[in-house]
């Protein structure tokens, strides 16, 4: 909390607003994916809320995220379009995809979100190309790219932090540490736990962070940020958090002994939501809480009475 | 001009006519510029747009993605085709896909150029072809050129081109030597050549084959055998209308291919003509192939690897029902690759 004493009001309450957005949108996709109507994997950030709310709330409206497939909250937390979102996952025309990328695959090209990839690590190349465009355009923008601890063991996660380094690219490498791949422990994948200690081979400062303290990936985030604004180069913050419900799926997961009670119900008590919840005062977390589930039940609706794609090929599939 | 120069002349051409065009790739900045097809960028156009990569092929491709999404143009390039695998993840995952997995929303207009490395023992994992590889997979173009005059047209139309194209190049055909316009031109993508009218037989050919199939006509024409030979160009798409047009008049059909044959071009060409004219056939088609194996190294059977002239013209007389009464032609008069790399 060492950076909290310097957040404005508007700051302050602009955090505990996206963290509930992000966590209202995906309690509300729980509570309804039995239905039968959102065919598409979700892979819920429940848990995560802190990383890409901290992250995006130190961006700029120009500055550029690529977000991978657990994709919802850094679209939300970037500004993306609700009601899109929420088209997307229903399989319809008005998604943010227009029904052809589902829940791992969102855009948001107004609000900078970058469409994402089910592939792991698979955007972490595409925000070194979009920093190398940035500059050679001449714009002040910076781009965030998120991974899991997973991708840290591609290649392409090795290579660009080198090829970020020497061209001293201006990104910020986010990598949200849930401690597992799918429903494989990171000690089982990994010689060396540290991530962000990775960062040093390569040359580039590395920070481990707290994932599940809004307030200081916040802090953590714009000084990275200002730094790769200032010409000074990439940084890599490793954000240490929990994923709560299953890898993919609504449901907790549990039975599956993959990994104990006791270590989950820790997590939940480090619940980003509820230690940020001192970032508003008074009965504003209530009329926050309520307006967005005005907003969710709008988007939701729209979603359900917007159309269906008509065609298997898109208009201007081929030029 | 040369094959290679005229690759060259286009990249010189298409960078000084549009700022969004950049070079990146493993060595390109090497003084020996990718066999002199890049001679020059580096100093007209400055590290800045002519980018040198670590060896990461993957980063480098989805660099590439990144950066055509941001409206810049790269163009990619490998001194093998068998260095493209180590990209194939961004290749066909995403660069395939990032059009259409958006509703339509951004263009990926990158070019990838890949070279080709037959000839000096280069053996089973410097010389592979793969264009069949890319073909398969829909969101991405692919071209291969078979003459110096397209070599620079193709590649100026790839770099306007708004989707990935993989523009595949056979150093087997660097030294050939034909007219090439100064002036600005674009070959179209999508569309096939014929190269040799005739009215016998079609022999639809891939790069390298496409000399040999010239070759393979003329020396049937004192025969009273009238060829047909077709540069298919791009692989996709394909100018299936050219190829049916051309069977329709000759009913007879050899493709000739610079790769293997299970699950090729070779294979698919004859496929949809099977579909879309069976009744023009009046002989079974021939597709002529690489060996099912890998490219060997040794001299002594390297040189006895590649199907040419002499295999294209055995299968048009199979397709004639005329024996083998012809003289075996000499093999290739494209001017080989010297070594060492």
């Amino acid at each position: 909390m060492s950076h909290e004493g310097a957040l404005s009001a508007e700051v302050r309450r602009r955090l505990y607003y996206r963290l509930r957005l992000l966590r209202q949108v995906e309690e509300r996709i729980v509570a309804d994916y039995h239905h039968k109507e959102m065919r598409s994997p979700p892979h819920l950030y429940i848990g995560h809320e802190a990383v890409a709310v901290g992250v995006c709330t130190a961006l700029r409206a120009d500055d550029l995220v690529f977000p991978y497939y657990r994709s919802h909250g850094w679209y939300l937390a970037k500004g993306g379009e609700l009601k899109a979102l929420m088209a997307e996952l229903f399989g319809r025309e008005t998604g943010c995809s227009k029904g052809w990328g589902g829940s791992m695959h969102v855009i948001d090209l107004k609000a900078g979100v970058m469409g994402t990839s089910a592939i792991v690590g698979g955007t972490i190349s595409h925000a070194l190309g979009a920093a190398l465009a940035l500059r050679m355009q001449g714009k002040t923008s910076v781009v965030a790219v998120s991974f899991g601890d997973g991708a840290t063991e591609e290649g392409v996660f090795h290579e660009a932090l080198n090829f970020a380094t020497l061209r001293r690219l201006p990104i910020l490498f986010v990598c949200e540490n849930n401690l597992y791949s799918t429903n494989t422990h990171i000690r089982d994948r990994q010689a060396q736990l540290d991530i962000y200690r990775r960062a040093e081979g390569y040359g580039l400062p590395g920070h481990l962070v707290d994932g599940n303290d809004v307030v200081a990936v916040y802090g953590e985030a714009a000084q990275a940020i200002a730094r790769a604004r200032s010409g000074g180069g990439p940084t890599l913050l490793e954000c240490r958090t929990y994923r709560v419900l299953e890898h993919c799926g609504v449901n907790a997961d549990d039975d599956l002994g993959y990994r104990t009670a006791n270590e989950v119900a820790q997590w939940r008590a480090r619940d980003p939501l509820t230690q940020a919840r001192h970032l508003v005062a008074g009965n504003e977390a209530e009329r926050i809480v309520e307006e967005i589930r005005v907003s969710v039940d709008e988007a939701f609706a729209d979603a359900r009475s917007s159309p269906f794609p008509a065609s298997l090929v898109p208009e201007g599939a081929r030029p | 001009m040369k094959f290679r120069e005229a690759i060259r002349a286009a990249t010189l051409q298409a960078m000084e006519l549009d700022p969004a065009v950049f070079l990146i790739g493993v060595g390109i900045t090497d003084p020996r510029a990718v066999w002199g097809t890049l001679s020059g960028a580096l100093q007209q156009f400055g590290p800045g747009r002519v980018i040198e990569g670590p060896l990461a092929e993957e980063a480098l491709t989805g660099i590439c993605v990144g950066a055509a999404t941001m409206g810049l143009r790269p163009l990619l390039i490998h001194h093998r085709v068998d260095f493209v695998m180590l990209s194939m993840n961004q290749l066909v995952n995403h660069a395939a896909k990032w059009r259409q997995m958006f509703g339509m929303q951004q263009t990926v207009p990158m070019v990838v150029r890949a070279v080709v490395g037959r000839g000096w023992g280069n053996g089973p994992q410097h010389t592979q072809s793969h264009h069949a590889l890319f073909a398969h997979i829909p969101g991405l173009k692919v071209l291969v050129p078979a003459n110096p005059y397209d070599a620079k047209g193709l590649l100026l139309a790839a770099l306007r081109d708004e989707d990935p194209v993989i523009y595949i190049e056979h150093r087997w055909l660097h030294e050939d030597d034909a007219p090439v316009p100064e002036a600005y031109y674009l070959t179209p993508i999508g569309k096939a050549a014929v190269v040799r009218p005739g009215t016998d037989v079609t022999i639809v050919a891939v790069g390298p084959m496409v000399p040999e199939s010239l070759k393979a006509a003329a020396a049937l024409e004192p025969t009273g055998l009238s060829a047909e030979v077709i540069d298919v160009r791009t692989l996709r798409p394909l100018d299936l209308e050219a190829v049916l047009q051309s069977v329709t008049k000759t009913g007879r059909l050899v493709v000739a291919d610079s790769d293997w044959g299970p699950c090729g071009i070779a294979g698919e060409i004859i496929a949809r003509v099977a579909e879309a004219a069976h009744d023009a056939l009046k002989a079974r088609p021939v597709r002529i192939t690489w060996p099912d194996s890998a490219v060997p190294s040794s001299q002594a059977i390297e040189a006895r690897f590649y199907p040419g002239a002499a295999e294209i013209q055995a299968a048009i007389l199979q397709t004639v029902a005329r024996q083998r009464d012809t003289e075996l032609l000499a093999p290739s008069t494209v001017k080989k690759f010297d070594g060492p790399f």
